[in-house]
């Protein structure tokens, strides 16, 4: 992983002998729609590192395509700075820029075939004939099209069609490749197929991928690093482990898996941990960040899997909660129960099949909930 | 049951066109094609005689007419393009939301008669008329200028009135081009200039095809320009053919000419369909 560190509203600090491959500084980005003045991205910095795979993750609207298209050149920021390798290239068109783009669509050359699809970069960029046949050569093969090159796009099945794509923008060599939702037209199977061929050949190229994508189990499969964006802003970046163990707001809790939303008063502090009410029997101890004090309300998120469902008061250092058991789902690798506590949130909580599939409890039984006390987080 | 009417769909679906094109075109051009080889006069009538001799007369007499209407066409039909594809463009990616309010406008004009038109533009090029006057006054223009009569009122006629039949394919053709596609050529090093020559301009040519077609040939076969804009020395084909048939009363060379241009026409739009309409002219432009 990259020693490069970046977050929300200052600007990424780069270890001093490594420039990152990408820098927003302060981007914003404003458009004028219907006589007002609408913000896409709100003021965004980050570094993204050589060699690393990066992803803009969020939902439609957050700005990620937006901040990806300024990368680009598509688009040119209202306020901030894109640096690339650490030269401004803010007000640079995107042909001139060392970056290569691959598109949501493809937007191959309906009137090219392949071979002259993945030459087009090369050939403006004057390269000699003989090196673009031998360099074109070589990424049909790394992207498996060898025998295709006189096909047109659409004589493609839409899995091709993607790879031509990515050899189309590869083939030059970019410093950083950036790609828009570029699986989102292809179905699971071949989805799936593709994160791992993608994540191969980043690792064959060794160039830096900046992937924009609203599909948080393709960020989490592939990225080393995850910017999670809401509402023009990075919520959170940080690697795919630690964006899902450790959600920093309740948006990305939210977005990211499924989560349980708790909120309690804080009746005491101990250490670094708050130990909160709920109910009269439940005990729940969620470690704080910042400081709070007796009184005040604590938001804490814990993920389905960490609970433990059980019809007996657990013994133990335990956060415990009791609810009345609402609905049992069988999904078969796993049961999954909805519980109504008696302050009326209700938890889902997830039980692996691991040995037999026998449900620990049924419709309108009373259970207990239980987790580690360094499972759940408090929201900022 | 329910299998044979799905059978017969399609050709009942046909029928009424069929039934139409069979009665107006098909029996008039058999009716023509017979009398293009009749001989006779129209006192004592017509009689059919395998008489190819109208062909012979009418080629070897109006020859000049025939070259004359082919070149008119053809530079009215370059005139359109030059005019026509800029317009195309600039309605189809800069036009905005204003895209059908600009195309109305477009067609404005042609809502009015093909033949009052004519005769306006008539007005405007007269020899001392609402343009030539007023330069001639200030001296701008020698007295003796014209512009009526000569080839270029005529090709000008013919260029301005079938423009719409050019620019309409142009821009559906303009239309269709994803602007991704664009930007992904912009992405890939290339410029304003290189991202049209290489991606736009071939991706038009369909339309510029048909536009061809859609312009040439009933500019080619057009008599009113030349008749209301020309002068003695710019008679094309249709000047020639409507003369024969009105006044000269001649049916046979008359049917024998029309036929003639129908043959020429044809055999010009296979030969540039088999040049430029196959995919092997984008091959080319992709290089």
């Amino acid at each position: 992983m990259t020693e490069i560190q970046a977050g929300t509203g200052a600007a990424g600090v780069a270890a001093p002998d490594q420039v990152p491959a990408i820098e927003l500084d302060g981007v914003v980005k404003e458009y004028v729609s219907h006589g007002e003045v609408v913000q896409a991205v709100k003021g965004v910095s980050l570094a993204i590192g050589e060699g690393e795979f990066f992803s803009l993750l969020g939902p439609s609207g957050c700005g990620k395509t937006t901040s990806m298209r300024m990368i680009a050149g598509f688009e040119e920021p209202t306020r901030g700075v894109v640096r690339l390798h650490g030269q401004d290239v803010t007000n640079v068109p995107p042909n001139k820029r060392d970056v290569n783009m691959v598109f949501q669509s493809y937007a191959l050359f309906p009137h090219m075939n392949v071979w002259d699809n993945v030459a087009f970069g090369l050939k403006r960029k004057k390269v000699s004939d003989d090196e673009v046949r031998s360099r074109v050569g070589e990424m049909l093969e790394i992207v498996d099209l060898v025998g295709r090159e006189k096909r047109r796009p659409r004589e493609m099945s839409g899995g091709q069609q993607q790879r031509v794509a990515l050899a189309r923008a590869l083939v030059n060599r970019p410093r950083a490749l950036l790609l828009d939702e570029p699986l989102g037209a292809l179905d699971l199977k071949l989805r799936q197929h593709m994160q791992i061929e993608l994540k191969r050949i980043q690792r064959e190229v060794g160039i830096t991928f900046v992937y924009v994508t609203h599909d948080q189990s393709e960020a989490l499969t592939m990225s080393d690093r995850i910017a999670v964006m809401n509402d023009g802003l990075v919520e959170q970046l940080a690697g795919p482990r630690e964006i899902y163990e450790r959600p920093a707001t309740k948006f990305v809790a939210g977005f990211i898996g499924t989560s349980n939303l708790l909120s309690g008063v804080v009746r005491a502090m101990n250490g670094a941990s708050a130990v909160l009410a709920l109910g009269p029997e439940d005990r729940v101890v969620v470690p704080i960040k910042g400081s709070a004090t007796e009184g005040d309300t604590v938001e804490l998120t814990v993920r389905p899997e960490k609970i433990t469902i059980s019809t007996e008061q657990p013994e133990g250092d335990l956060s415990m909660v009791e609810g009345t058991v609402s609905e049992v789902v069988y999904l078969g690798t796993y049961n999954s129960y909805a519980v109504a506590l008696a302050g009326g949130a209700e938890i889902t909580v997830f039980q692996q099949n691991a040995h037999d599939s026998t449900t620990t409890a049924e419709r309108g039984d009373t259970v207990w909930l239980s987790w580690q006390p360094q499972h759940s987080y408090a929201l900022q | 049951m329910r299998r044979l009417r799905a059978a017969l769909t399609p050709y009942a679906l046909i029928f009424p066109g069929g039934v139409w094109l069979a009665i107006f075109f098909v029996v008039p051009t058999v009716v023509m094609l017979s009398l293009s080889l009749q001989s006779g006069n129209v006192a004592d009538g017509f009689v059919f005689t395998w008489n190819w001799q109208s062909y012979v007369d009418g080629l070897t007499n109006y020859h000049d007419q025939i070259i004359r209407s082919l070149v008119y066409g053809l530079a009215a039909t370059l005139i359109q393009i030059v005019i026509g594809f800029p317009v195309a463009y600039w309605i189809a990616f800069k036009g905005g939301r204003h895209k059908s309010v600009y195309l109305f406008l477009l067609l404005l004009p042609f809502l009015v008669s093909f033949v009052l038109r004519t005769i306006s533009w008539q007005f405007l090029l007269s020899d001392n008329g609402m343009l030539l006057g007023p330069l001639k006054n200030i001296g701008l223009l020698p007295g003796d200028f014209r512009v009526l009569a000569t080839p270029f009122a005529v090709i000008g006629g013919l260029a301005y009135n079938f423009l719409p039949f050019m620019v309409l394919p142009i821009y559906v053709a303009l239309e269709r081009i994803d602007p991704r596609v664009l930007e992904a050529a912009n992405d890939l090093y290339a410029g304003k200039f290189q991202t049209f020559l290489r991606v736009v301009l071939p991706l038009s040519l369909p339309g510029v095809f048909a536009g061809v077609l859609m312009t040439f040939v009933p500019a080619s076969s057009d008599y009113v320009n030349a008749s209301v804009l020309g002068g003695t020395n710019t008679t094309m084909i249709g000047n020639v053919i409507q003369n024969q048939y009105l006044v000269t009363q001649d049916y046979p060379t008359a049917s024998a000419l029309s036929f003639t241009l129908m043959a020429l026409l044809l055999v010009g739009i296979f030969a540039y369909a088999k040049a430029l309409g196959t995919e092997d002219v984008l091959e080319v432009a992709a290089r």
